[in-house]
């Protein structure tokens, strides 16, 4: 059981609108893998907190009110700081094409944005912790 | 299937016949013929399906008792809905440009969206706003803040609707002050507050206090606005995010009108007479997809709410027994594929919605799953509610599909279904024991998985999703972006305000504030007192946080 995948799924910011990251959740447990899930309102400290003490291997962020170009770069840094950016952040929400770009050139190399298959987030997840721990 | 049963029992042997002909020959598509909300749906409903249906009992007239078939005698002969887009963004300068743009367009009503911090209760300075100011609605921090937004916007020529929940008071008594200030008196003001806390712990998740303190402000405003406010709605009792949050329709339905009774058990238990507040209490649904399903659901909505508040809770006042209901079509029916579907979508909600009888009606933008909505989206949206209202002809006779066997049978099924999820509220103790216990947040929840998995299972089909995809498709739609100049700027202005005004003026409304809160006094004219200093919306909310606490929901994710 040492090797099932963690995943920190979490809502940063003040939105309220948690179904996805929900249905997320629901579909990355069924699909074999520990999740915690940070229910609502979380700062960004309180996410990479969570993050360190659970000791997850992905971060995944819900934000559908636009600041996401705010709060992905305070969770890349502030884990970097920690000295866990080995952690793989990823997420999803309303998140335009361009912006999704720019984060990727910070890090985050894949975003999920409305339509998404559930299965394909948890093949990428499945396939990324699986190259990183080599 | 208990349905099958009991029309086995009853039926015509004509039925019967026709029943086997087609379950022997007929071939069948391999789909799923279920409604949006999962729910069974017959091959074809006959009279056989609605035998018991009373005309004057179950559906009378429009504009009488129970109200299924509309509020209004005449309904949209008399006046056409009310067409009002939402909208708000940026800063006050921004939104006031974007209201009086849609009220030259012939808009007829004022919908204000706010931004998150403002919503919860933060100043554009404090840390937790920080990215968020203007960005999914209008950034107001005190006083002048409203003042700009309703700039050469004449509160007594307009009725505006403003969505806010926690921290409803103070927006409402900012609104009185530009009243003030425009010389227009507070008993004439027309228009709606949100201000539903209880499906905020269920479904939209913007909450500051706990439930009681959260009941206790509602019905401050509502008491204070019976006297002082007659004509403003006080509370929108709201499915549309309990929908919005995956819900089926029977429990944005169930949820809804189980909320609204809630409010009106608070405000009898706070010593009003049922018919002092009622009558401002007005509702907003959400319209999906499923045509029919949601007519059912608005007529049922009618009948339901008309037949407790006089049955149950004993208003004597026609007007305590009326639905008025909002309608938003569903933004959750929208994609991000093919964007400009969502146009079709639309239209078809919307048609659902003034099939309802709906007040009022908003209709979402094609791009709203992408950003923001553009001016050019906002227009076609309100473009397509003018269609509906002036070419498609529907809005010329009243409840057109009452009597339809399907849509009769379907109504009564939704409150049949509405009164079992009520029994069961009842038996954990009510909305707020029910809400602590997460019992909305579970069947929800559990509702919105099912309908993933039906679509990436492909049961269900999603144009442009699951099927007819145009592969390597590129969106083309230019998005409104709110720069991190509105945040500059809305700091700027709010600076300003501290340094101009008094500060010993704002220190005194906050102590008067924070004994009201202590105490039992009402709490809006203080409020009041507090706007007019220009004390500012985070500082009253931190007084209030300090007395009240602050809510925390257990995550639970399933």
């Amino acid at each position: 059981m040492a090797d099932r995948i963690r995943v920190l799924v979490a809502k940063p910011g003040l939105d309220g609108h948690d179904r996805g990251a929900k249905v997320v959740a629901s579909a990355l447990r069924d699909a074999g893998m520990e999740v915690i899930y940070t229910g609502l309102h979380q700062t960004p400290e309180m996410i990479v907190n969570a993050a360190i003490q659970e000791d997850v291997d992905v971060v995944a962020l819900s934000i559908l009110s636009g600041a996401h170009m705010t709060m992905f770069p305070r969770v890349l840094k502030l884990l970097k700081e920690a000295g866990a950016d080995d952690v793989v952040v990823t997420g999803g929400g309303v998140i335009p094409a361009e912006d999704m770009a720019e984060l990727a050139k910070m890090g985050v190399d894949r975003l999920f944005g409305p339509g998404s298959d559930t299965r394909e987030i948890a093949a990428y997840i499945r396939e990324i912790v699986a190259t990183k721990r080599g | 299937m208990t349905d099958a049963k009991k029309k086995g029992a009853t039926a015509t042997d004509a039925r019967r016949a026709w029943d086997e002909k087609v379950s022997s020959s007929a071939r069948q598509r391999d789909a799923l013929f279920t409604s949006i909300s999962g729910e069974e749906v017959d091959l074809l409903y006959t009279p056989e399906d609605i035998a018991d249906l009373d005309y004057e009992r179950d559906l009378s007239f429009p504009g009488e008792f129970p109200y299924t078939r509309g509020v209004r005698s005449n309904m949209y002969r008399g006046r056409l809905w009310t067409m009002r887009q939402f909208s708000g963004f940026g800063t006050p300068e921004d939104s006031n440009r974007r209201n009086k743009f849609l009220l030259d367009h012939g808009q007829t009503g004022l919908s204000v969206a706010f931004d998150l911090p403002t919503i919860m209760g933060y100043d554009s300075d404090h840390e937790r706003a920080e990215g968020e100011v203007g960005v999914c609605g209008v950034a107001i921090d005190s006083l002048r803040d409203m003042e700009t937004l309703f700039d050469g916007i004449p509160l007594d020529k307009v009725s505006t609707s403003m969505t806010i929940n926690a921290p409803a008071a103070v927006l409402l008594a900012m609104y009185i002050c530009v009243g003030e200030k425009q010389g227009v008196p507070s008993e004439t003001l027309r228009g709606t507050l949100q201000n539903d806390l209880l499906k905020e712990y269920i479904a939209q998740k913007t909450w500051i206090f706990p439930p009681n303190p959260s009941m206790r402000i509602i019905t401050d405003i509502m008491s204070y606005c019976a006297e002082h406010v007659p004509q403003w709605n006080t509370i929108s009792i709201s499915g549309y995010h309990i929908r919005e949050a995956g819900s089926t329709a029977l429990q944005e339905l169930a949820f809804t009108l189980a909320d609204g009774f809630a409010y009106v058990e608070a405000g009898i238990a706070a010593g009003m007479d049922v018919d002092e507040f009622a009558p401002r209490l007005s509702h907003f649904f959400n319209s999906h997809l499923d045509f029919f399903e949601e007519v059912a659901k608005f007529r049922a909505a009618r009948r339901i709410w008309a037949t407790d508040m006089r049955e149950k809770y004993g208003a004597k006042n026609p007007k305590s027994w009326l639905m008025r209901f909002h309608t938003q079509t569903a933004g959750c029916s929208l994609t991000a594929q093919q964007p400009f579907n969502n146009v079709v979508r639309t239209a078809l909600e919307g048609l659902a919605a003034v099939m309802g009888g709906t007040q009022s009606l908003h209709t979402n933008s094609m791009d709203e799953t992408l950003a923001l909505p553009s001016e050019e989206a906002v227009h076609v949206a309100l473009r397509t509610q003018q269609v509906i209202a002036f070419e498609s002809g529907v809005a010329n006779v009243i409840d057109p599909l009452g009597g339809s066997y399907y849509v009769e049978a379907l109504t009564d099924k939704m409150e049949k279904g509405c009164r079992e999820y009520f029994e069961q509220i009842e038996k954990l103790g009510g909305v707020i024991p029910a809400i602590e216990k997460g019992f909305f947040q579970r069947e929800i929840a559990r509702a919105a998985f099912r309908y993933q998995r039906e679509i990436e299972e492909k049961k269900r089909i999603v144009v442009g999703v699951n099927d007819y995809v145009d592969e390597g498709e590129e969106i083309k739609i230019d998005l409104l972006r709110i720069g991190p100049e509105v945040e500059v700027r809305q700091k700027k202005v709010l600076s300003d305000v501290r340094r101009d005004r008094d500060d010993a003026g704002v220190t005194a409304a906050l102590a008067g504030l924070r004994a009201a809160a202590e105490g039992t006094d009402n709490l809006m004219p203080h409020f009041i007192d507090c706007c007019r200093v220009y004390a500012t919306e985070g500082e009253m909310i931190d007084v209030l946080r300090e007395v009240f606490g602050e809510y925390r929901e257990p995550p639970i994710y399933w």
